[in-house]
This record gives structure tokens, sequence and C-alpha cells, in this order.
């Protein structure tokens, strides 16, 4: 199960980089979303996998389960990160949309305006 | 539950919905400099708890460690979440002088307590997960401000901020997860104890990578820098200030903690690292510096310059390295805080951050030019203020050390940072403005009191911590012990005292 699991998590980050690399905002986004989820599973599976295991349920009266039970915790961070997740990938949209509507383009390359421009230099730093 | 550490938490919170709800009105932006003045006073209670009782711990509901969220102070945390709210107070009137009501309309205010809230949970936690939790909270206040106004360059400078810090968080996301496969706990005291106890000592080493990058990243250390000169200089001036002060920081609040609590197991790997990228980030910093031609981009490559100083610090890891970049790091947030502020000053005066189109502003407005010159003076290091002792005790660490390349880097560093300043001050407040325009200094008068008062009050700060260093150097260096024997803080989170 674990294997299946990794060779998963390789497939997603291996799509998740080549988007990135695409040189495009919004694929960008898109492969940075697929990572992140890799990223979740990898935390479900670094929470062990227990195939057939119990929900963790503690019976009426008893302070702890009967039997083994899944754990439980991964998977409350995995929530926490998702809805994270979520918002964050909700706000980049819309600043996709944003830039693409003052900049007039999503290409990673052409978006160099808020970096130094390339003609003047005040001093030569060669000194140091 | 410890009130202690809960007010200087839920100050800035409560202040955000208040300054949010009356935002408008006229009070909200005084709401917003109220509440920072308050949380500026449990912040400085917080501290004379910590300094009185040791280490202060709380738990979450009653949920004992390391089952529930702790929040832990020691004298480290103490002293950055007093730095946070000094700073944050100081930026909050400054803010009250430059935004606009349109801004105000969009809740800058609320967002910038928002994230004074973040900065201080991120400082205050003491789980790992809870710590990633903290830096979404800031991250996301800091999306905020930074597009709040929506100019061209901002939108620009936004999307490589954001994309590039949605990368470090899901390495730290994925390390963290990782973590918690190889020990099974996230509870940073009980992390301490898994990793010594732990017999897959490689694999802890590999995971540390995981939360160098992402911690590095946050840090912006050499090479990871990269999105913070192409977006730290767009936003309004009091965000740029604030994020120069903080942000950077909180980074590299989480590289001392991780590194000298967690990942303590092999220092022979780790430090050899450390060294390396804090000689480069030392050096590209204020190359990047010498190279700009907008003064608030100056300022940010000096950020990154900065950042390789405290790096040095904790690579050398001896406590008076420790204690030295405890004493820089309180010292670069105030001046840097300050600088961004006289920029966004002179900026205004001239109309423009592009060094072309500045100038004269020492003969229109000398009280500006000399409010600029001490932060100036401090972050170049020159003696008796902030700037200088900090620097002294880092090379004396490195000396010590017998690390006479990073002397002599650190040194060269400091020579340069001196002749970007130079460079500042010579083009934008000693020539004459190139095209023979003479600096407005009508349109500051309405708010200059607004304006200038938080920069004179962080200079007088950067001042009397220069003459008088004694007690900070003291409790710099006790916050270094704590750091390097990190005992009293697993008794006090691990041991149940409340």
């Amino acid at each position: 199960m674990e294997t299946l699991l990794a060779l998963t998590l390789g497939c997603l980050v291996a799509a998740g980089v080549y988007l990135m690399l695409a040189g495009d905002l919004l694929r960008f986004l898109f492969g940075l979303t697929l990572i992140s989820n890799a990223v979740n599973l990898a935390i479900f599976a670094s929470g062990r996998i227990s195939v057939g295991g119990n929900p963790p349920l503690v019976p009426d009266g008893a302070y702890k389960p009967a039997a083994d039970v899944a754990n439980a915790l991964p998977q409350a961070l995995i929530l926490t990160a998702i809805v994270i997740g979520f918002g964050l990938f909700a706000f980049s949209l819309v600043l996709t949309l944003k830039a693409y509507g003052v900049l007039g383009t999503i290409d990673i390359d052409k978006m160099r305006l808020s970096e130094a421009k390339a003609d003047t230099a005040t001093t030569d730093g060669d000194e140091a | 539950m410890s009130w202690y550490l809960a007010l200087p938490l839920m100050t800035p919170v409560l202040t955000a919905v208040m300054s949010y709800l009356l935002r408008g009105s006229g009070i909200g932006r005084w709401v917003a400099v109220t509440g920072s003045a308050l949380g500026l006073g449990f912040a400085l209670i917080l501290m004379r708890q910590i300094t009185q009782l040791g280490v202060v711990t709380g738990q979450m509901s009653d949920w004992p460690a390391p089952f529930g969220i702790t929040l832990v102070a020691d004298l480290f945390s103490g002293i950055m979440v007093l730095l946070t709210a000094g700073v944050g107070l100081a930026v909050a009137v400054y803010a009250c002088g430059e935004i606009d009501d349109d801004l105000e309309d969009m809740g800058f205010f609320a967002i910038f307590q928002l994230l004074l809230a973040g900065v201080t949970g991120a400082f205050l936690t003491g789980d790992l997960f809870n710590l990633y939790v903290w830096f979404e909270v800031l991250l996301i206040s800091s999306f905020g401000l930074l597009i709040l106004g929506g100019t061209r360059a901002q939108i620009d400078g936004a999307v490589k901020y954001v994309l590039l810090n949605l990368v470090s968080t899901i390495v730290f996301l994925c390390g963290l997860g990782l973590l918690y496969g190889a020990t099974g706990t996230l509870n940073m005291a009980d992390l301490r104890l898994a990793v010594d106890s732990s017999d897959q000592q490689g694999l802890i080493t590999v995971l540390s990578m995981f939360f160098l990058i992402a911690f590095g990243m946050k840090a912006a250390v050499f090479p990871l820098f990269s999105w913070l000169p192409a977006s730290y200089h767009t936003p309004t001036n009091a965000a740029s200030a604030i994020f120069a002060g903080l942000l950077s920081k909180v980074g590299v609040y989480a590289l001392f903690r991780s590194f000298t609590l967690i990942f303590d197991n092999d220092p022979a790997y780790t430090q050899p690292i450390l060294m390396v990228v804090a000689g480069l980030t030392m050096v590209t910093g204020i190359l990047g510096a010498l190279a700009q031609t907008d003064m608030r981009r100056v300022m940010s490559y000096q950020i990154v310059s900065s950042i390789g100083f405290l790096i040095l610090g904790l690579a050398i890891g001896t406590p008076l390295a420790i204690a030295g970049a405890i004493f820089y790091l309180v010292h670069n947030v105030i001046v840097k805080v300050n600088l961004f502020l006289v920029t966004g000053v002179a900026a205004r005066l001239c109309g423009s951050s592009e060094m072309s189109r500045m100038g004269g502003v020492y003969k229109t407005a000398p009280l500006v030019a000399l409010l600029f010159i001490v932060p100036a003076f401090t972050l170049a290091g020159f003696p008796p203020l902030t700037g200088f002792w900090a620097k002294v005790m880092l090379v004396q660490a490195a000396l010590e050390a017998g690390n006479w390349v990073m002397v002599a880097v650190a040194l060269i560093v400091s020579l340069l940072t001196i002749w970007s300043l130079m460079i500042v001050w010579a083009r934008v407040f000693w020539d004459a403005h190139p095209d023979g325009l003479e600096p407005r200094t009508a349109d500051l008068a309405p708010v200059r009191l607004h304006l200038l008062l938080p920069i004179a009050a962080l200079g007088l700060a950067s001042i009397l911590i220069g003459v008088f260093p004694n007690g900070l150097v003291v409790l710099a260096q006790a916050a270094a012990a704590q750091l390097l024997d990190p005992q009293p803080y697993l008794d006090a989170v691990l041991g149940g005292t409340p």
C-alpha cells in the first residue's frame, strides 16, 4: 500500500514540477496545487496506513478504544492543510486574474515590472 | 492557560475586528494605534514575567503537552514579541499619516493587526504544526497588505512574493509531515527528546534540510531571496516597513528555534552549510544593494545582507555568537523599520523613490536628513550605536572560533554597507535634484507629526540601546544560554508546570 502511495506521490510531484516549469502563471498554480496535494498524501502516509483499521472511536464508559485504530492526527493535520491551501489557492487565482488584467500577460518571463531596470547602474561593484 | 501568553496574541486580533468595523468613521485607525499600544503593554508584562519566573508556558484548553497545543515563551520569544509590539506601534502611528481613506476602507489597519497577530503567534507557539498555521496567518495578511492599492508594480511584485512563499510553505509542510512520520510528535520540546533518542539520525538530518530550505526561503537567505527585492519596494511604505522589520525575521527566528532546539543532532553537517549560506547571503545582499537605483530597493537588498549576519551567528553556534545574533536581531528590526519609514518620507518629498528623480532633501528638510542619518549610522555600525555592538559580538565570536574567512567577509560587507548608504545619502539628501525641482514639503505638513514621530522614537531607541548596551547584552546572553541549553524549556513545557 505504501509503495502504491509513494508511486502516486512521485507522479503527482513530477507532473506538478513539469507544470511549474512551463513558464505560465496559471500552469504554475496548477502545478503547485498538485504538489500540495502530494504533500498532503505524504503526511497521510507518515501517519502509517492501516488497511482494514477501525475508526478511532472510544466506546461509552471506556477510556481507550477496544482494538487497534487508524491514526487520526495526520487526518486532522491534512484537513487543516487543505483548508489553508484552498484559501491560498483561491487568493492566487484571483491574483493571477488581476495580473492578467493590469499587466496584460501571465507569461512569467515577461513579468519584469517590479524588477531592476537593466539599463542603469550607479556603481561598478568590482571593488568587492 | 497563562493569560500572559494569550493577551499579546488576542489583542491584535480583537483590534483588527474593531478597527475593521470602525473603518471610515475616523476613529478606526486610532483604535488600531490604541490596540498596538495595549499590545506593547502586554508584551512588556510578558517580558517581565519571563525574566522573573523563567520560561512561561500555557497549554491550550488544558490538554497537557505533547498532546495539546503549547504556547511557550522563553527569553528569545519574549524579546521577539516585545520587538513586534514595539515596531508594530511605531508603524501603526506612521500608517495613520500615510494611509488614505480608500486603503483604510479596504481594511489596511485590520490586515496590519492580523499580520502582527500572526508574527506574535509564530514567536509564541511551541508546536511545529501550529507554527505552520501562524505562518499562514502572517502570510495571508502580508498578501493583503502587499496588494492593497493595486498598482501594476504591486501586482507584479505580489505574484513573485505569493508564489515563492507558497513553495516554501509546501516544503515546510512536507518536512513536518515526514518528521512526524519519523518521530511521532510535533511538539517542539517533545521533538527534541524524540530526535535525541531516535535511531535514524541520518534521516533526521535529511529532514532538517527541509526546514533549512523552508525557513531559509522565509528568511530570504542566498540563494532563495529573490522574492524579497522583487516585492518589498512595491506596497505602501508602512507595509514595506513592517515587512522589512518582521517577516524575514520570523524565518530567522524559526531557523534559530529549530536548529538549536530540534536539529542539534548533527552540527558537523549543518554548521558548514549554514556558514556558506551566511557568507553568500551577506555578500550577494550588499552587492545587490550597491547595484540598485531605487532607494527602496537598496534598502530591500540591505535586509538580505543583514540576514547573513544573523545566520552567521547561528552557524558559529557558540554562546557569544548566538547572543551577538540576538543583539543584531534587535538592532536590525528597529533600524530596518526606521530606514524604510524615512525612505517613505524622502520619497514622498521628492515624489519618487527612484534615486535619479530624488535629491536636495537635506536643503529643504534638514530634519528628515537628520532622521535618516541616525538609522544609517546605526546600520553601518558606527560606535556607539547598536550596530557597532552587534557586529563587535559577532566578529569576536568568529575570531574565537578561528574563522578568519567569515571575519573578513563580515568586515568587508560592513564597509560596503557604509558605501551603499553613502550613495543614498549623496544622491537623495546631499545633491541637488537632477531636474532642478525642489522637494515639496507642503503636502507633508498636515501629517508631519504622524510620519516623523515614530521615526524619531525608533531612532531614539537605537541611540539609547547603543549608549547603554549592557542591559541588552546581558539579556541576549541569557537568551542564548536558554537556546543552547534547552533543559529549562523542556521542563517548562513537558513538566506540566503551569
